[in-house]
């Protein structure tokens, strides 16, 4: 295995990682600020992914179509959170979860209602297509290091905004004591809106970002939405420090098992059995991290202790 | 979560051309959500234009949605055979749902009609006298890949397919008909939307092509990565890693490509014309492999009940499927002692016709091509 190979893979991971920790952003914050399960995080992506690829078939242009996909998921957030979670907060985690699994049901055959079951065409745009050559010799798709480099910027803007802006302020005080900072003269419904439409526009750009070199298709959040709980357990439920590291940790275990754990086996089992148990095992080994930290760290890596 | 996927499937099961008078009750499990709601679609489509052109109020189709979960398949097709008491199951699109439910439901006495998943388990040893594979066993679009690509005079492919049971049945169909070297050989997670890392090691393995055996989204995400790595070596692969779905989501990046194939929509027979008219006609978009799978089962079992009633004769029912008296539209066709098909598999290779991009037939890869179980099994 060379070391270009496993250049390859690392940057893979941090691909897929820092995709995770858009989708894990929000869905941390809707938690840590409003107490609340989001089951509907991944119909979020999808609208964000929908929006893309519809306005990118109108108007050719990829840039409009992550605008739209912003202010789409955005827009559906905003709405959701005035017509539906407003009134469950004041409800157990079980009601929540009811609610928003309907959500899901009702995204998903909204968006199958208006744009059919079949995937939809949403391409990389021209200019960043193609391979670029990284230093050594690698090889490496334009699109994926954007992705890599907008999602870091991403995360650098949401840490100054949670650091040093009045919202953020508000944000964190909202985690840590919503009544009192009611008290103070903060409007909290209107705080809360604005949390979960920024949650929202984030899981909203993750799916049209993605959907450009995936398939833009109904139902395809859910799958991101059960990696994202993943990322936001291990990372620490409220923490986007710990969203961060725990979306790099979940994409690059999950990438590099994928490659070495199947290579592993082939030293003592035959390549076809090898390959078969490599790749189960490999699925897994997320999951197996989740669970070591959590033995480790009962809260996740930046979760406030219990 | 018990009783979310309860709600879920209180309202999935819905019956279509319901009819008090109807002799004969068909369950049909499909899936009709998520990553693979295209096949599913396509399926039921197929199966529901042959239904609708015989105009017959003797039929009664059940529909569910299994949303290509094995224990929502399992669910389905309980409450199908002890509350809606259905004669004949039909419509599994992936292998891991079908041995979940196929076993226990001839074992029960039920008649099991495949429009699509038929892995090797159930050809073999496996095999029941009261299931029937319309579509192919598992492993022959593969075979056809793998003759071709032996052909071709490929020395080192890289071959890929999902780790499930169809994903083995696929390399080792591809491998049985091939039979040389492999630059390396790779099982993914049904599902996986990102091919990155593999399509890294394809890169390092100095293989002179590729062999992929990806169907629904995960084929439409691999081509539009594939196709933007700047690994530039030939691909192949079965049909459905380039169905009709597949080719309009991914546009320019299949074109060329080569797929073993048991019908395209150029395939030159009298009811194969008939189908896709009928089809585009009633639907308004080209039939895919899938749908012509469900209409050939449809005519299948509506040339069975025309015998005889599965409920009262059944033994007579079984052999008026086993004569498959049917117009197939993929021409000539009849089963094996293993219920499943003989029949020629052909080299597809995907073209654009106007602003369509779909498949024609270049080759035939196998003549009568059987099954490569068919000695195991006894009945």
């Amino acid at each position: 295995m060379s070391p270009i190979l496993i250049a390859e893979q690392v940057l893979n991971g941090l691909q897929f990682g820092v995709m995770l920790f858009l989708m894990a952003a929000g869905l941390t914050l809707i938690f840590g600020v409003m107490g609340l399960i989001n089951l509907a995080h991944g119909s979020l992506y999808m609208v964000g992914a929908f929006a893309a690829a519809a306005v990118a078939g109108l108007t050719g242009s990829f840039l409009l179509a992550l605008i739209a996909a912003l202010a789409a998921a955005a827009i559906a957030g905003a709405l959701v959170e005035i017509v539906v979670i407003r009134r469950l907060y004041a409800r157990d985690h079980l009601d929540q979860v009811l609610a928003t699994f309907a959500l899901i049901l009702i995204f998903s055959e909204g968006t199958r209602w208006i744009f059919g079951s079949f995937p939809l065409f949403l391409d990389i745009p021209g200019w960043l297509s193609g391979p670029v050559t990284l230093p050594g010799g690698i090889a490496y798709p334009l699109y994926r290091l954007v992705l890599i480099g907008a999602g870091l910027a991403v995360a650098a803007g949401l840490g100054l905004l949670i650091s040093r802006t009045r919202i953020g302020i508000q944000i964190r005080a909202g985690e840590n004591d919503r009544e009192m900072i009611a008290a103070l003269g903060v409007d909290i419904s209107k705080l809360y809106t604005i949390v979960f439409a920024l949650g929202a526009a984030l899981a909203g750009l993750a799916g049209a970002l993605v959907g450009a070199i995936q398939s833009v298709q109904v139902a395809m959040g859910e799958p991101v939405l059960i990696l994202a709980f993943v990322v936001i357990v291990i990372g620490g439920i409220g923490s986007i420090r710990g969203a961060l590291v725990g979306a790099l940790l979940v994409g690059l275990t999950d990438t590099l098992g994928g490659i070495f754990l199947p290579e592993l086996f082939k030293l003592f089992l035959d390549p076809a059995t090898a390959t078969a148990v490599g790749a189960s095992l490999a699925s897994m080994a997320i999951y197996i991290l989740m669970g070591a930290v959590l033995i480790w760290r009962p809260t996740g890596l930046f979760g406030a202790p219990a | 979560m018990k009783v979310l996927k309860t709600l879920a499937l209180t309202t999935a099961l819905t019956a279509v051309a319901g009819m008090a008078a109807a002799d004969v009750k068909v369950g049909m499990i499909t899936t009709l959500s998520g990553g693979g709601a295209s096949l599913g679609i396509d399926t039921r489509d197929g199966f529901m234009l042959a239904m609708g052109m015989a105009d017959r109020d003797d039929v009664e189709v059940v529909i569910g949605d299994d949303q290509r979960k094995p224990d929502v398949a399992v669910q389905l097709a309980d409450e199908m055979i002890q509350s809606e008491q259905v004669d004949v199951l039909t419509g599994i699109v992936w292998s891991n749902l079908a041995m979940a439910v196929v076993p226990s439901a001839t074992a029960q006495g039920k008649f099991y009609l495949s429009t699509n998943a038929a892995p090797a388990q159930l050809a073999g040893r496996g095999c029941n006298p009261n299931y029937f594979a319309v579509s192919y066993q598992n492993d022959n679009l593969h075979e056809a890949a793998g003759a071709y690509a032996k052909s071709e005079g490929y020395t080192n492919p890289f071959i890929m397919a999902p780790n499930y049971p169809a994903g083995h049945d696929s390399l080792a169909g591809f491998k049985r008909f091939y039979g040389g070297d492999l630059a390396g050989e790779v099982y993914t997670t049904l599902g996986q939307t990102d091919y990155a890392a593999e399509i890294a090691q394809i890169r390092d393995s100095g293989a002179d092509s590729i062999f992929f055996f990806l169907p629904g989204g995960m084929g439409i995400s691999f081509l539009k990565q594939y196709s933007n790595s700047g690994v530039e070596l030939p691909v192949m692969g079965p049909a459905f890693s380039f169905d009709q779905a597949i080719l309009q989501a991914v546009g320019e990046a299949a074109l060329g490509v080569k797929n073993g194939a048991n019908w395209s929509k150029d395939l030159d027979v009298p009811a194969n014309a008939d189908f896709v008219a009928a089809f585009e006609e009633a639907y308004d978009r080209l039939p895919s492999i899938y749908a012509a799978y469900g209409y050939d089962t449809a005519n299948l079992l509506l040339s069975a009940v025309d015998a005889a009633d599965p409920a009262e004769d059944p033994d007579a029912f079984r052999a008026a499927l086993k004569a498959a008296d049917f117009d197939s539209v993929r021409g000539d066709f009849s089963f094996d002692t293993n219920n499943h098909p003989v029949q020629d598999i052909y080299v597809r290779e995907v073209v654009q016709e106007g602003d369509i991009f779909t498949n024609k037939i270049v080759a035939t890869a196998i003549e009568d091509r059987s099954s490569a179980y068919v000695d195991e099994c006894k009945m």
